[in-house]
């Protein structure tokens, strides 16, 4: 293979990286706060694009609005559901609480389905024009935001969780609930909260997205799966982790495709098995000894 | 009336009477201890004090207002902070940062704030920060405020658990055990820490098993017995008080 080709794989890898990051993120955010592992994730990706397409040819709002719309929509849907579906049984078992993102997810996939039609739906890059060529390689300008985004998202949760009172309050939930919960933090909120950051997470990445994929009422389990693996792939622990856990799972995609393209989509099963039999605790994560 | 009121409260656990009608109140300025010989009934005190625990019968009242059953966050708000047995602190964390998170109710910034970097929110975390260190010199944590809360020896990590709850600023502190697991020379630093505490205006109840430390800080003891109160006073009563003889000596006879 020459190096360009290879470049280009890489390219590749590192854009669907990003998105699985940015999913892998909105998991991780929500585990931390709820010990909950939300299938509805993948919705809020769907969502995220749709609602960007619905505000930008339905209601001619022009593109940068009709993403913050977007976003800020899917954050407030994203509340709701935990306000709604989630809080009222916040004390059952862990798994009944999965199952009620996964009968989430089928209310958001038909509900889309009703108010969008099942036709993929088109977006226009956000700033359009020919790829840039850097050394043989092509880069979508497209794909250059999704790169800034990714960045722009990993520096604000940097920010949010190291110099917020919000964001020490997220931590310190994700460390020890009961211990959060006595020292005054509203640890409902944190959920809620944690919750709408993880579906604008999800949006912002469908949104970026559907410009070079188009998108369909039922996206969102697909892209659920390849989020969740990337996510047990970091651990399910830091965000950082995550990111990382979402950008080498796009690479280990590509790197199987001049083997056999079929193999694509399976991969990320593969490394989601891999991981959970061989090194449950994710690939960046120091086993802690726990004090007795 | 003192500033907390503990009227009557009873609890029991199947046939067993763990805490049985005893009242007392606490005095603002005070450091008030209980004490008892082991299965007393202090823990389950404890845990009525703080509203952990619904007493079956009695209250407990906090400047005036009941506080069984509330919620734990609320409970804070009024100014009413306690630390734990086995400390818990958020290892992962800062020692700063723990009582930053201490601090959390007092603070005000919200996600939007936060997020928008306003002003009043960065002069807010620089206010924070700059309480946060006053409290750790409090606590003698000065030189350790950015080392990581999981690395801290045993002795210091309670000295962190106090200065985090102090960053509530408290009116009334309640420490369960705190001289458990330490050494003479950390338990020595914990009693000046509390009469240091307490001199800042924190009002202080402290269950504790360790005598020395009891008789060494507290204002006025209450010691239990099977559940009842046995006794009411300040040290120096309490150590001759015939009941209180007996009841320890009891435990010693049969611990010997």
């Amino acid at each position: 293979m020459e190096a360009s080709e290879l470049l280009q794989l890489v390219i590749a890898g590192l854009k669907n990286g990003s998105i699985y990051a940015l999913l892998a993120l909105g998991f991780t955010i929500v585990y931390a706060a709820t010990n909950v592992i939300n299938f509805a994730q993948g919705e809020f990706y769907m969502l995220g694009g749709m609602l960007a397409v619905f505000a930008f040819s339905g209601l001619n709002v022009p593109l940068v609005a009709a993403v913050a719309l977007a976003v800020v929509t899917v954050a407030g849907i994203g509340a709701l559901f935990e306000r709604l579906a989630i809080r009222p049984r916040k004390d059952a078992d862990p798994m009944a609480l999965i199952i009620i993102t996964v009968g989430g997810s089928l209310v958001f996939a038909s509900v889309a389905r009703h108010l969008f039609g099942s036709d993929a739906l088109p977006l226009p890059e956000f700033t359009p024009g020919p790829s840039f060529v850097f050394a043989g390689a092509a880069i979508e300008r497209q794909t250059i935001w999704i790169w800034v985004i990714v960045t722009a998202t990993v520096i604000g949760l940097t920010l949010l969780y190291n110099r917020t009172r919000l964001g020490r309050a997220m931590r310190a939930c994700m460390e020890n609930r009961e211990a959060a919960r006595l020292m005054g933090i509203d640890t409902a909120r944190v959920v809620m909260v944690s919750f709408a950051l993880a579906a604008a997470l999800g949006a912002l990445a469908g949104v970026a997205v559907t410009p070079l994929t188009s998108t369909r009422f039922d996206i969102g389990a697909g892209i659920a799966v390849k989020g969740f693996a990337a996510a047990i792939l970091g651990g399910l622990g830091s965000p950082l982790a995550a990111v990382a856990g979402g950008l080498l799972l796009g690479l280990i995609e590509q790197a199987v495709i001049p083997f056999s393209s079929v193999l694509k989509d399976v991969v990320a099963l593969a490394v989601l098995l891999l991981v959970l039999f061989v090194r449950p605790q994710g690939l960046f994560r120091r086993t802690r000894k726990e004090k007795v | 009336m003192g500033m907390l009121s503990v009227q009557g409260i009873t609890k029991r656990f199947g046939g067993l009477t763990a805490v049985d009608a005893v009242s007392f109140e606490v005095h603002e300025g005070t450091i008030h201890a209980i004490i008892g010989p082991n299965g007393a009934g202090k823990s389950t005190a404890f845990n009525l004090l703080t509203g952990f625990e619904k007493p079956d019968a009695g209250t407990v009242s906090f400047e005036g207002a009941t506080i069984t059953g509330m919620r734990p966050h609320r409970i804070v708000r009024l100014g009413l902070v306690r630390t734990f047995q086995n400390t818990v602190l958020f290892d992962d964390m800062t020692v700063l940062e723990n009582v930053l998170v201490g601090m959390h109710v007092r603070t005000r910034a919200g996600f939007i704030g936060s997020a928008l970097a306003l002003p009043r929110v960065r002069t807010e975390e620089r206010l924070a920060a700059e309480e946060a260190h006053r409290l750790l010199r409090l606590v003698d944590l000065g030189e350790v405020a950015d080392a990581r809360a999981g690395d801290l020896p045993h002795g210091r990590r309670r000295l962190l658990e106090i200065a985090r709850a102090l960053g509530s600023r408290p009116r009334l502190m309640l420490l369960d055990e705190p001289a458990a697991g330490l050494n003479n020379a950390e338990t020595a630093q914990l009693a000046e820490t509390l009469r240091r505490v307490r001199d800042s205006g924190v009002t202080i109840v402290v269950v504790e098993h360790d005598m020395g430390l009891v008789m060494d800080v507290s204002d006025e003891i209450v010691v239990l017995n099977e559940g009842r109160k046995i006794a009411e006073g300040p040290p120096l009563l309490i150590q001759k008080d015939p009941a209180v003889i007996e009841a320890y000596l009891g435990e010693e006879a049969v611990d010997a």
